[in-house]
């Protein structure tokens, strides 16, 4: 059986999607700038995804979405237009963001700094999350810009954005979130959290790679990345991907619908495997249980290195992700895991699980039965471990 | 950055048959225990290198015949990657049979060099050669348990990049006899920093105690100051030629000609010149100069005076001179 747990990652795309997406290669493939009938014959559907995409993350008419090619285009978009327009051609010169967020933020922010830019990194607390009244204590007249993330990636952590997005309108600072990981898993409302930019990407809820947007609240637009056409309403140039924007909206559409199954029902399997995990002596979620996306959850497991947790699952088709330094190319940990302390067990010990609405019952099931025999034979072989099963109840 | 590195590979896939094999069941995986090691005719090494807080930590089991120090038995326990349990797995195969002088000759190169399939193919993806380095260790550890000594006693040289064992004097010698002025060529002529990286700059994977930055830097600093030195006792000893000069020297060497054969024609005539500047245009060397008093804007200047100076420069300093009034 293949069980693809790592949905934080990327997603299968949805078949309805696919589907949807089709007749935009071979049949409906004008160019939407195009004033003839093959140009306009893609507008009706791109229309629709449009809809579907506002009334997604509640974003008024007046307001923009553009099209990007993933979150990492819309990040990039709004820190560098927010450094062209506010600190190059303006009076500010400093950002707020935090220390966990996606390096498609911070490797931004590390650029802006060597351009002279200051930047402020909040960290998280014990349970891994931005306290909204930190971002008070650093806001001042010289920000530009507040950027924090909706939900981390390694541990689903929901932060305080409604608090956050309130501080900024109070202090009069755009306020940028990146929502790559709550799209789809929890509610996203623009007006009611006073977001001023928000990043998405489609292939985090069941879309496909390759296409993302950018929310920009009116009046608050900014210089673009990608100067060129005059598509986007000159904001974002360069010909629309038609087919992967008409998916995108759908897989909006069917994530929003989706909201309570992903509540309850995916939240249930979650809680399952979960549960069964932590049966098992020397167990951890890290960061806790409270405010988390309901599909993800972060597990510590003692004298059990990520990346032979993850070798052992592979070996059973089951795929999953890990933190752990050993498992990246630069043998980096990474920022989560760091900022729960570098020097600590749990940066090497710990494995993602991320859920969707496509896992199983079964594969849930199949799945504890084989992280119970890769944890039990790698804890045989720990020297960091004491084995002693007699103790234990589960013979684990 | 070229076709082979845009699309990241997973680092499993460059792992050999034979780290999958033994991470999936590796044979001397276990402990001895005191009875174990009595019933088999040994005493008991039991060596920990690393910490779990570290990402790698392995147990080393040997039973040691006292009569012959040969190592009669050996396990292993590991908290690490898949690349860490298979070479400790090879490092524990390898250890039995050898006795504990032999067995410290161990390195984790010749760990990964067992792991290998194919002769010339490595077992392990070059980031991962650090996983390898711990099984040379704990040996160091047990061999110094059993005879009583100091683990750094066996050290006889300073490593700097422990991925591929390259010691601070191999890099010292590398950069002087090749003239090296990058970490990338270090690493292109020794590997060292080619696999972890920790060794190249501070910050990397691993604290280390010295990094490749560093040695670059003072052994290019040491070569600069005996290069000077070199070039000071020439010029002292009268044997020293114009290349070699430092641009003191050179300047001195010329302003010395100059005052014994160009600049008192000069003066008779009112004028003088200054040396500017001495740029390296290779193979030429520009003297800039300026003309001083009645030489400046005299039509000689840049004719019969210039042609003079720089011939008389030629013969007696370098024929490589050129003279270049502004």
């Amino acid at each position: 059986m293949e069980v693809y747990l790592d949905n934080n990652a990327t997603t299968v795309v949805d078949p309805q999607v696919y589907k949807a997406m089709e007749p935009f290669f071979c049949t409906l493939y004008g160019n939407p700038n195009s004033l003839h009938k093959f140009g306009a014959g893609t507008h009706p559907k791109m229309v629709e995804a449009l809809n579907y995409l506002y009334d997604g993350i509640n974003a008024a008419d007046e307001d923009d979405i553009i099209i990007t090619a993933n979150a990492t285009e819309s990040n990039n978009t709004v820190l560098k237009g927010i450094w062209i327009d506010k600190i190059l051609n303006g009076d500010k010169n400093h950002i707020i963001t935090s220390e966990v967020e996606h390096p498609s933020i911070t490797a931004v922010c590390k650029f802006l700094e060597a351009q002279g830019v200051s930047v402020t990194y909040l960290p998280v607390n014990d349970e891994g999350v931005i306290e909204a009244h930190t971002v008070k204590d650093f806001i001042s007249d010289d920000t530009a810009l507040v950027s924090i993330m909706w939900a981390n990636n390694e541990t689903g952590k929901i932060f305080p954005i409604k608090e956050i997005g309130a501080i900024c309108k109070e202090k009069g600072v755009p306020f940028h979130t990146d929502a790559t990981q709550a799209i789809g898993k929890i509610a996203v409302d623009v007006q009611a959290c006073n977001v001023t930019y928000l990043s998405f990407s489609a292939h985090k809820f069941h879309g496909p790679k390759g296409v993302g947007g950018l929310y920009v609240k009116k009046g608050h637009e900014l210089t673009p990345l990608l100067h060129g056409g005059e598509q986007m309403g000159g904001h974002r140039a360069g010909t629309v991907d038609v087919a992967s924007m008409v998916g995108m909206g759908l897989a909006m559409k069917l994530a929003v619908d989706h909201l309570e199954f992903e509540n309850t029902e995916v939240k249930r399997l979650r809680d399952k495997l979960e549960d069964a995990i932590l049966e098992l002596p020397e167990t951890i979620v890290i960061g806790g249980k409270q405010n988390r996306t309901p599909n993800t959850t972060l597990i510590s497991i003692r004298g059990v290195e990520g990346e032979s947790m993850l070798w052992d699952m592979n070996q059973k088709t089951i795929g999953a992700s890990t933190g752990s330094a050993c498992a990246s190319e630069d043998l980096e940990a990474n920022p989560v895991m760091n900022a729960f302390g570098s020097d600590s067990e749990l940066a090497h010990t710990g494995v993602r699980f991320s859920l969707s609405r496509f896992n199983t019952e079964e594969q849930i099931d199949y799945a504890i039965e084989v992280i119970k025999n890769a944890v039990k034979r790698l804890r045989t072989i720990s020297s960091s471990y004491a084995y002693t099963p007699k103790n234990h109840k589960s013979e684990l | 950055m070229a076709k082979g590195d845009l699309i990241s590979g997973s680092i499993w896939d460059e792992y050999s048959n034979q780290v999958i094999r033994r991470m999936d069941d590796p044979t001397h995986q276990g402990e001895i225990t005191e009875e174990m090691a009595a019933k088999a005719g040994g005493k008991l090494i039991v060596a920990d290198f690393g910490a779990e807080s570290c990402g790698d930590a392995v147990r080393l089991y040997w039973v040691v015949n006292e009569e012959t120090d040969v190592i009669i038995d050996s396990k292993f326990k590991s908290f690490g990657c898949g690349t860490a349990i298979a070479s400790s797995d090879v490092m524990a195969e390898l250890c039995i049979g050898k006795t504990v002088d032999e067995a410290i000759k161990i390195t984790n190169i010749d760990v990964e060099h067992a792991l290998r399939d194919h002769p010339d193919i490595p077992a392990v993806p070059p980031q991962k050669m650090h996983c390898s380095v711990m099984a040379y260790d704990v040996i160091k550890k047990a061999a110094a348990q059993y005879k009583g000594v100091d683990m750094e006693s066996f050290e006889t040289e300073k490593i700097v990049c422990e991925c591929a064992r390259v010691s601070l004097s191999t890099i010292q010698d590398v950069i002087r006899i090749n003239d090296l002025k990058t970490v990338e060529q270090i690493t292109d002529y020794t590997k060292a920093g080619a696999f972890c990286k920790s060794c190249i700059r501070p910050g990397g994977h691993e604290e280390k105690d010295i990094y490749l930055v560093d040695i670059l830097a003072d052994t290019r600093a040491l070569m600069e100051q005996e290069r000077l030195k070199e070039a000071a006792d020439a010029s002292q000893e009268g044997r020293s030629s114009f290349d070699t000069m430092t641009i003191v020297q050179r300047i001195k060497a010329i302003d010395e000609v100059l005052d014994t054969d160009i600049r008192p024609m000069l003066i008779m005539d009112g004028g003088n010149m200054e040396i500017i500047d001495i740029k390296e245009n290779m193979p030429h060397y520009d003297v800039y100069i300026r003309y001083l008093g009645a030489c400046s804007g005299c039509a000689s200047g840049s004719t019969g005076t210039l042609y003079a100076m720089e011939s008389i420069l030629k013969q007696k300093i370098d024929e490589n001179i050129r003279i270049l009034p502004i």
